[in-house]
């Protein structure tokens, strides 16, 4: 097995050296009854190429994005990743090191993570960013929390418009009952009623699942003014490149996912979420931080800080239970997002929102096609005149991937059933808006 | 110039200090000491828009992103990347994290199109394959485990203990058991466990370790069995040694009407020598960035699928996948027990395609000799130490990790923390230290099965001249140490009092101080 380094009789020597005649000696404390007598019924080694043959007849099962057109966003999406980003995060040292427990033999991922913070900081107009947490769902999540612990309040409120999955995953975690208000789309307007003194925070998204714009500044009023705090998430990172900073709004939590930048769709994970927040409230704030300070000799460097707040310390009465960040989804975010700058990152925002604009100039002129959100950036929703699942369905069967219907995500909700979410990116080309165009003019007919 | 005890030079620096950025040990600025705002690494076209369509909400806050042209950041993170100790450059022996070799076949696979370029919500036909792997990997799961599910969703370690253990919460709750609030944790656990069980609004019950190291039965059977929720026991456990007692304390956690939860972050010392199904396990978390080699990456990505029994089966999470008539259907809702949704989309694909490819390449023959061969390693280390360093539970076999205490240490000055300090200024990175925190400055090995005899013996060879250095009495090597990294000691005190978590402006730091 070529990533076993012992020959066989190495194995006997070192084995005498233990002072043991068999590998099953050192297995002595097993409960033998409970020890497999044969071999397990699984396939045997195999050589490289057997393994890529058998993967790749895998994946040749999948359409790729980059096989036609394609409008799938919802949370995840196309975007281009500069070749640079991949190539650098498989650097050795990048890809097979650990979390860094051990600074002086760190500092690369130290002082990448310091730098992914302030771009994090930055992006979202806040003071203090973590490294990184499992995914933009789970961030949320772990924001409701964080703001239940600075509030010692419960109720929380999930605007109409939070990703289904996102609002499922809060369920999840803080569980179901009369703590957790979760306003319909048909009732959007009814928020303000529901805000009171036991509200512990608002959790409004944008832009929205449906792609629309939210006014962050009103909700961040109504949420102070009842002593509870405002968490925006934000699915599409690249939006912040032309959208305001929901920290410039009066945000105190800012939850992202940030696979847009530097990460591929990978269908669903790994991604990397992002989280900040106003100082003040940083000892509260789950997941790894990363600090500037110096060495024995004063020089500058960077540790892990704050740590009396995580796990491996405080044990029960940790923050959270989370032990890792995303960390190399981050070094691709932080790349990206180096590679960018301000001026890519605003060029990126304009040219996705230019695209968007195509796109649903494209769809409104489309018998039976009702663009429902007025204000989006790069992602849109519209009614047909007819269930949209079958259409997407029908689509997919001519090479194109024209969406998300609504009701796969939120089959419990009326009245979402001829909803349909497209977004497009920089890779939208307006070959793939005509063709779209062209085949659901053919499938509404 | 300085020597160390082999004759080597432990400094460099004609700057005056060993560290100060000479030749192969770069310092390097911030990105935002290099970049400014106007310079970017990606050609873009610039198109106008109109405004009219983002409602009156266009950014006029500053982004203040620095940005790099393409030479400029390969240098930059490729200089950052060099000041970082890797798998790739050395044997890692950090015990509990299982730092074995990452296939690069591995890395190849995943990025297929048609695993990295394909969308959690496009059409559920067209991601056959997909969901495909995700069968296959879970059948590899289900037969290492002989459990009868598994929820393959969790994004790492912790977030699969807490999958588990709300499976078992959920499995409580229906049986009328909500009431239960008590979890064990021997005092040996991860800092995920408790953390995990208070998460979930348990108590969290300590117990103690037995003189050997392992949890004793009648402990668990002296806990107030009626209130008790479930045990949190990891197997083998984080002192490296196997719960010889796992299947009495299994039959006593069900006899009193709790579950099992183990923690499965050392499966990769017992794969396909033994099942935690045949233990008596109802619910375990398998880190594929250990075991089955995904890698670290610098803190994550991790995956934490969870096995389950038959009674914690219903509960799992969504989405999961399930055969069909006209193929493999991936279930998002469910009707029923399940506990709803721990994440968005399905989990981490990624990581699932590393996984299964190292699962491939090994084969069911490969991963028995992968687990007896991390055994076979750790106790090699055992024995060429264990007449210099103090082995807090005597001379048995240990698993995949052995653990030394830091009684060897006494009075020389050294503690745990300079010894491991040391080992870097030899070229490793140290092993865990202070944990599990039942040892005294506890040492914890873990050479894992990638390491070939010759560095075992090299690293054993360090190992020994560092002890008997300490012990002749050259405590300051050890508490100078490290001279020979990018960075020496870092003041920690310092960065937690005064925490300075991003980049600013000098004069932005200056007006504020004003």
């Amino acid at each position: 097995m070529r990533y076993l380094p012992h020959t066989d009789t190495e194995r006997a020597e070192m084995l005498a050296t233990i002072g043991v005649s068999d590998i099953a000696d050192l297995f002595a404390a097993v409960p033998h009854a409970a020890r497999l007598k044969a071999p397990l019924d699984l396939p045997a080694h195999s050589p490289e190429y057997m393994v890529e043959a058998h993967m790749r007849a895998l994946a040749a099962r999948n359409r790729a994005g980059a096989d036609g057109p394609f409008f799938v966003g919802a949370g995840a999406y196309r975007h281009h990743v500069p070749a640079t980003v991949d190539h650098l995060i498989q650097r050795s040292e990048w890809l097979t090191a650990y979390t860094p427990y051990q600074p002086e033999v760190s500092q690369g991922t130290l002082q990448m993570l310091f730098e992914f913070q302030t771009q994090v900081a930055h992006l979202t107009g806040m003071e203090v960013a973590n490294a990184s947490m499992y995914d933009g769902s789970t961030a949320t999540a772990e924001a409701v929390l964080m703001a239940k612990r600075l509030t010692r309040r419960n109720r929380i409120v999930l605007s109409s418009g939070l990703h289904p999955h996102y609002r499922d995953v809060v369920r999840t975690y803080v569980g179901d009952g009369p703590d957790l208000v979760v306003i319909p789309h048909s009732q959007a307007g009814t928020l303000p009623l529901t805000i009171d003194d036991k509200t512990a925070a608002i959790v409004v998204q944008t832009p929205d699942f449906y792609g629309s714009l939210r006014n962050i500044e009103e909700l961040a009023d109504l949420a102070h003014d009842a002593g509870a705090l405002l968490i925006v998430v934000v699915t599409e990172v690249v939006s912040l490149g032309l959208i305001e900073a929901p920290g410039a709004l009066g945000a105190d939590i800012v939850v992202c996912e940030g696979q847009s930048i530097g990460n591929a769709l990978n269908f669903g994970g790994p991604y990397v979420g992002l989280m900040a927040t106003r100082a003040s409230f940083v000892r509260q704030m789950p997941g790894r931080l990363c600090g500037e300070t110096v060495d024995a000799d004063g020089n500058r460097g960077f540790v892990l800080t704050l740590s009396t707040r995580e796990q491996h310390i405080r044990r029960e009465k940790a923050t959270s239970n989370i032990c890792t960040n995303s960390g190399l989804c981050a070094l691709a975010f932080s790349i990206h997002m180096g590679l960018l700058g301000e001026a890519g990152l605003r060029k990126l925002a304009r040219l996705n929102h230019s695209r968007a604009c195509a796109l649903a100039d494209a769809l409104v002129a489309v018998p039976g096609v009702e663009l429902v959100t007025n204000t989006f950036f790069n992602e849109m929703t519209i009614r047909l005149d007819r269930p949209a699942a079958p259409v997407v369905e029908t689509l997919a069967g001519q090479g194109i991937l024209a969406g998300v219907p609504v009701s796969r995500l939120d089959p419990d909700q009326p009245d979402v059933a001829d909803l349909l979410v497209l977004a497009a990116t920089e890779l939208t080309t307006d070959g793939d808006i005509a063709a779209l165009a062209h085949a659901l003019t053919e499938a509404l007919q | 110039m300085s020597m160390n005890t082999h004759g080597r030079p432990t400094g460099i620096g004609s700057a005056g200090s060993p560290t100060s950025g000479a030749a192969l040990l770069p310092d390097e600025p911030l990105l935002f000491e290099i970049g400014d705002t106007g310079h970017s690494g990606v050609d873009l076209p610039d198109v106008e828009i109109d405004e009219t369509r983002l409602g009156g909400f266009a950014r006029k806050s500053p982004l203040d992103l620095a940005g790099l042209t393409e030479p400029e950041a390969l240098r930059h993170y490729v200089r950052l990347s060099r000041r970082n100790y890797s798998i790739d450059s050395g044997m890692y022996p950090l015990g509990s994290c299982t730092m074995k070799h990452n296939p690069r076949l591995n890395e190849k696979i995943a990025r297929l199109p048609g695993f990295a370029d394909i969308h959690p919500l496009q059409p559920v036909s067209t991601v056959q394959g997909a969901l495909e792997l995700m069968q296959q990997l879970a059948q590899w799961l289900l037969t290492l485990t002989n459990m009868t599910a598994v929820a393959l969703t969790p994004k790492a370690g912790a977030h699969g203990e807490m999958c588990g253990m709300m499976t078992i919460r959920a499995a409580h709750e229906a049986n009328g058991q909500g009431h239960r609030k008590i979890v064990l944790v021997p005092d040996s656990a991860h800092g995920t466990n408790p953390a995990t069980a208070a998460f979930l609004g348990y108590s969290v019950k300590s117990i103690p370790a037995r003189p050997d190291g392992t949890v004793d039965v009648e402990a668990v059977k002296a806990a107030p069995s009626p209130d008790v929720a479930a045990i949190m026991l990891t197997n083998p456990n984080t002192c490296g040694l196997f719960e010889r007692q796992i299947v009495e304390i299994a039959a006593a956690v069900h006899e009193a009407g709790a579950y099992f939860y183990c923690d499965g972050a050392n499966f990769n010392a017992i794969m396909s020598v033994v099942r935690p199904g045949d233990l008596g396990i109802d619910a375990m978390h398998i880190n594929l960035h250990k075991t089955f080699s995904t890698p670290h990456g610098g803190g994550g990505p991790g995956a934490g699928p969870v096995v389950l029994s038959a009674a914690l089966a219903p509960f799992a999470p969504v989405p999961f996948v399930r055969k069909g008539e006209g193929g493999l259907e991936l279930i998002e809702h469910a009707e029923g027990e399940h506990l709803g949704r721990i994440t968005a989309f399905a989990g981490q694909m990624g990581m699932y395609v590393r996984a299964l490819t190292y699962m491939l390449s090994h084969g069911g023959d490969g991963l028995a000799q992968a687990a007896k061969d991390a055994v076979l390693n750790a106790n090699y280390v055992r024995a060429r130490l264990r007449d210099v360093f103090s082995l807090p539970f005597g001379d048995q076999p240990c698993m995949h990790e052995a653990l030394f205490d830091d009684h060897f240490l006494d009075g020389t000055g050294v503690s745990t923390l300079d010894f491991a300090k040391a080992l870097i200024d030899e070229g490793y990175h140290p092993m865990t230290m202070y944990f599990p925190l039942v040892v005294h400055g506890a040492m914890l090995v873990e050479p894992t099965e990638s390491e070939p005899r010759q560095t075992l013996d090299a690293f054993c060879d360090t190992m020994l001249a560092l002890a008997a250095d300490a012990k002749a009495g050259n405590a300051a090597r050890f508490t100078a140490a490290p001279m020979r990294a990018p960075v020496r000691r870092m003041d920690e005190t310092r960065a937690a009092r005064t925490p300075k978590l991003k980049w600013e402006r000098e004069e932005d730091v200056k007006q504020a101080a004003e």
